[in-house]
């Protein structure tokens, strides 16, 4: 792989087969994807694409059946790290231990595991919390130590999946800006997944466009927008062409299935 | 014109009998049970009723009074605690593994399905003299094994769906983390089967209780059981009563230790509303 490179995808497919119909399904069809140390990068298309599965792929969850992902290696830490969807934070464990999930699974010992998520946890905010079980949490605060648990195993590639895709507007927006300042700190390479397009541009460096399943990639956006970026940015003229952009490539994407839903219910579209 | 609206504080100050008042459930419940006991007592008194049958409910603290003054009594409580100990325990210590295991293992869940199927669908006390055959009538043996018997498949099948049902989310993180099958076992499939297994352990108890007064009816050699028999037999329906009274006080003990075993395994969880009152 070359030097430089956080990740490398070439040529990945993932075929499932249909456990009601039997039939063969292509869910991701021939990515190709280079995402430089420090970047970040962001996959959006329609619901159901398999801009999700393509990251679980990713995650070493699903199998692809054919092509060939490589993670850069880092000296110390692991390759990478996940923050899923809501509710993904045990909620058996408090905080600190949820944090703390990833060391323990690399056999750290749990205090010194604690230890060493409790900078983390200062790095979400979250220092007060961590004896708190996460239903004592809100939805924006859950999501601060998903991230958190993430970061603990000081990952090469930060991979998340529609992280705030629960949450409600406002706390999505400064959630967004939140998570800014985290990578700014953090230094991280990261593949965002989100259906949310000015989500997207806000947070990245690239933007890539999925298409209806089977989820191929239809175009490979740079922001050139100065960072650091404040949320005020999404009302720039720069920031809605590159939003203008996007969702005239998604727009016609949709569109087929648009134009099937309006004859199966016999309504004019 | 104006209209005056009167403004009410949120929550106005009350009486002590005010409050008690506002609950309801406590209030009612407390009157049902007085009123029954009032009406049995004054039957009994004014021999509408026939208390050698029926007894009353001061005759039940009488008999109690002099029953625990009697040496036979307390070999009849020890009998009837250790045969509903032991053989809850064994259920507890064999039907929980047993249960994780074949909820994990989906191959040994096969092999088990059988006689788990076998075992839950036969009425148990049809067992029984078969039992008492090859434990014996005398000695704890035959009824540990009624109790055993009760309980354990109301262990082990609600442990084993609780595995079965633990959540994909929590297992794809998990892996995602390469957690070990051990630590994945340990921190993910074992917490949320707990709820499952405490189930099991509720249901467990009042099947090992039918157990032990089934057993003690059949056998008759010792025990609690033993004391409701003899009691009947000499129309001592008090006596009998208080036999009864305490069988029922057991399970309500043993459903309180589940409750707290329960509360001590699920802080985590959000109380409701509905388990609070």
């Amino acid at each position: 792989m070359q030097q430089g490179l956080a990740l490398q995808a070439r040529d990945v497919r993932m075929e499932y087969v249909d456990q009601q119909s039997g039939d063969r399904l292509l869910a991701v069809d021939r990515v190709d994807l280079d995402i430089e140390e420090g970047q970040f990068v962001s996959i959006v298309g329609p619901s159901g694409c398999g801009k999700s599965t393509f990251l679980k792929i990713v995650n070493g969850l699903f199998p692809a059946t054919e092509g060939t992902i490589e993670i850069a290696t880092p000296a110390e830490g692991s390759a990478h790290a996940m923050v899923f969807q809501d509710s993904s934070l045990f909620p058996w464990y408090t905080i600190i231990d949820n944090v703390a999930y990833g060391l323990v699974c690399q056999g750290v010992p749990k205090k010194e595991a604690q230890a060493r998520a409790q900078p983390l946890i200062d790095l979400v905010s979250l220092s007060g919390f961590e004896r708190k079980f996460p239903y004592q949490l809100s939805g924006g605060m859950q999501q601060r130590a998903n991230l958190a648990r993430a970061l603990t195993v000081d990952p090469e590639i930060l991979l998340m999946d529609e992280p705030f895709a629960a949450l409600d507007a406002q706390t999505r927006e400064l959630m967004q800006a939140e998570l800014l300042r985290i990578w700014n700190e953090a230094h991280k390479t990261v593949l965002f997944i989100t259906h949310q397009i000015d989500e997207a541009i806000y947070l990245s460096d690239r933007v890539l466009v999925m298409s209806a399943r089977p989820g191929r990639i239809l175009a490979d956006i740079a922001i050139d927008l100065p960072r650091p970026r404040q949320l005020e940015i999404k009302r720039t003229p720069a920031f809605i062409t590159y939003a203008d952009q996007i969702w005239g490539m998604i727009s016609s994407e949709l569109k087929p299935h648009i134009h099937d839903v309006a004859k199966t219910t016999g309504t004019v579209a | 014109m104006s209209v005056a609206i009167q403004s009410q504080p949120l929550r106005p100050q009350k009486s002590r009998f005010g409050r008690l008042l506002d609950n309801e459930r406590l209030l009612y419940g407390a009157a049902g049970v007085i009123v029954f006991l009032a009406l049995w007592e004054f039957g009994s008194r004014s021999e509408f009723i026939d208390r050698s049958f029926f007894g009353r409910p001061t005759g039940i603290i009488e008999a109690g009074i002099a029953e625990v003054q009697t040496e036979r009594f307390w070999g009849d409580l020890f009998a009837s605690f250790s045969e509903f100990a032991i053989g809850y325990l064994l259920a507890i210590v064999l039907g929980i593994p047993i249960g994780l295991a074949a909820g994990r293992f989906r191959r040994l869940q096969f092999a088990l399905d059988p006689w788990l199927n076998f075992f839950n669908s036969l009425p148990r006390i049809a067992l029984l003299p078969v039992l008492v055959i090859m434990f014996g009538v005398f000695g704890p043996g035959s009824k540990i094994a009624v109790v055993f018997l009760g309980a354990f498949f109301s262990i082990v099948i609600p442990t084993m769906q609780g595995v079965r049902t633990t959540d994909r989310r929590y297992l794809d993180v998990a892996r995602s983390f390469n957690a070990s099958e051990w630590l994945l076992f340990r921190s993910v499939v074992i917490p949320s089967t707990v709820p499952f297994i405490i189930t099991g352990l509720r249901l467990g108890i009042a099947r090992a209780l039918i157990g032990v007064v089934t057993a003690e009816l059949y056998t008759q050699t010792e025990g609690i059981g033993v004391l409701i028999r003899r009691a009947t037999e000499l129309r001592q329906g008090d006596r009998a009563l208080f036999g009864v009274l305490l069988f029922t006080i057991s399970g309500i003990i043993g459903v309180e230790a589940i409750r707290r075993v329960e509360a001590r395994f699920q802080k985590w969880r959000p109380q409701t509303s509905l388990e609070r009152r």
